[in-house]
């Protein structure tokens, strides 16, 4: 049987990637933000998940405004890098794992979860920065992973209530797959951010930590949380925060943070790191 | 139709009004992903934006390189800082000039915590 062990929550600043590409992580901004990223390294090193699943949304790379699927499941074999319009990151292909992913699929759809199919799916830093944050710059990532694409560009997202039982159906998944594996889940983006507009660079330190406190005190505060006040509290590119209910969703009530991490600024985002446990 | 996120200051929703505004402003971005794009854009800029069916100010406010009046024009952040990239400008540069501070000013309000969300959460907080 398949395990779901544990979620990580993380941002997935494009900037924070281009550090580490470009070795900038010892320069005085960026060095409190990695400060932070040693420990939950060693956790993925020890922990040796065989699967993650990482909930990331697409920014105008795979998909357009052709095309705005919900929610995406990538069931290809590999996954590479995307150009973003300024070449692809030099990092490791991605290697995918298509029994899991059809099953996932097949589950999630029963579940009442219409999801979108993908086999040619190119992956930008909003899946590979994750990566890189937990796992360094290795030769070729870890571990096997599954995309699990997220419209949070165009308005009106998934409500984080919808991501949040999506979540719970991919646990049900999960713990019905007939092989031995350990699966871990991402819910990255966020946290609080404003690109756009005279309002760019908004920051709310409290709506993030009470976010961070939240997963594990209060998910229901969170689940309630809508559009509007997503939108008003942590900016408008703040929703993306409802990825990581998915990954909360898919973890037990009782999920225990082990490691948080919280800096500001990384880029023009609040930038976050949770590990929490499956209890 | 009114929205209820209508009165967030500084902020241009992309929902389905911004969406059809500015479908080609943004796609014309997103054709920058692709390097041979990105090519025939530097050679001719004027040629290659002829190939996208903009209107008269969306083709001006690209050639002027006007980051916030492409937001009222319906662009997205995601598909138009894919042409402040094709200009090698950073997400601070344009976020210091959508909200009219240079990139260092902009830069030095993130270091101190960014903006912060005191005064800015309703229209009616403005002066």
């Amino acid at each position: 049987m398949a395990n779901l062990i544990a979620g990580i929550g993380t941002t997935h600043t494009p900037a924070i990637g281009a550090a580490i590409d470009n070795g900038k992580t010892d320069q005085p901004y960026w060095k409190p933000l990695f400060a932070g990223y040693p420990k939950a390294r060693e956790w993925m090193a020890e922990t040796k998940p065989d699967v993650a699943i990482i909930v990331y949304n697409d920014h105008a790379s795979a998909f357009s405004l052709d095309i705005i699927p919900t929610f995406v499941v990538g069931v290809a074999e590999q996954f590479a890098p995307a150009d973003e319009g300024y070449g692809p990151r030099r990092v490791p292909a991605v290697e995918g794992h298509p029994e899991l992913a059809w099953h996932l699929v097949e589950s999630l759809i029963f579940d009442e979860f219409d999801i979108t199919i993908a086999n040619d799916l190119p992956v930008d830093h909003g899946l590979t920065v994750p990566l890189s944050i937990t796992c360094g710059q290795p030769d070729a990532w870890p571990m096997k992973v599954i995309p699990l694409a997220v419209n949070v560009i165009q308005y009106p997202q998934p409500t984080g209530r919808r991501c949040f039982n999506l979540g719970k159906a991919i646990r049900k998944a999960v713990d019905s797959f007939d092989e031995d594996l350990n699966v871990v889940i991402f819910g990255t983006g966020g946290m609080s951010h404003q690109l756009q507009g005279e309002r760019a660079g908004l920051i709310n330190s409290e709506f993030d930590v009470a976010f961070l406190d939240d997963l594990t005190r209060d998910v229901g505060r969170l689940t309630d949380i809508g559009h509007t006040e997503y939108l008003r509290e942590s900016g408008s590119e703040g929703i993306e925060l409802i990825m990581w209910l998915i990954m909360r969703g898919a973890l037990g009530d009782d999920a225990k943070e082990i490691y948080r991490h919280y800096h500001v600024p990384a880029s023009n985002s609040g930038a976050g790191l949770i590990v929490l446990e499956d209890a | 139709m009114k929205n209820d996120y209508d009165n967030i200051p500084g902020t241009y929703v992309f929902d389905g009004r911004q969406n059809r505004k500015g479908y080609h402003l943004n796609m014309f971005c997103m054709s920058l992903n692709e390097e041979a794009n990105r090519d025939a854009f530097r050679a001719n800029p004027s040629a290659y934006l002829d190939r996208f069916p903009l209107t008269a100010e969306q083709r001006e406010a690209i050639e002027e390189r006007e980051w916030l009046r492409m937001l009222h024009l319906g662009g997205n952040i995601y598909y138009t800082f894919k042409l402040a990239a094709f200009d090698g400008l950073s997400m601070q540069g344009i976020g210091g000039q959508m909200s009219g501070m240079t990139e260092d000013e902009f830069r030095h309000m993130m270091v101190a915590g960014g903006r912060s969300i005191e005064g800015n959460r309703y229209k009616s907080e403005g002066q």
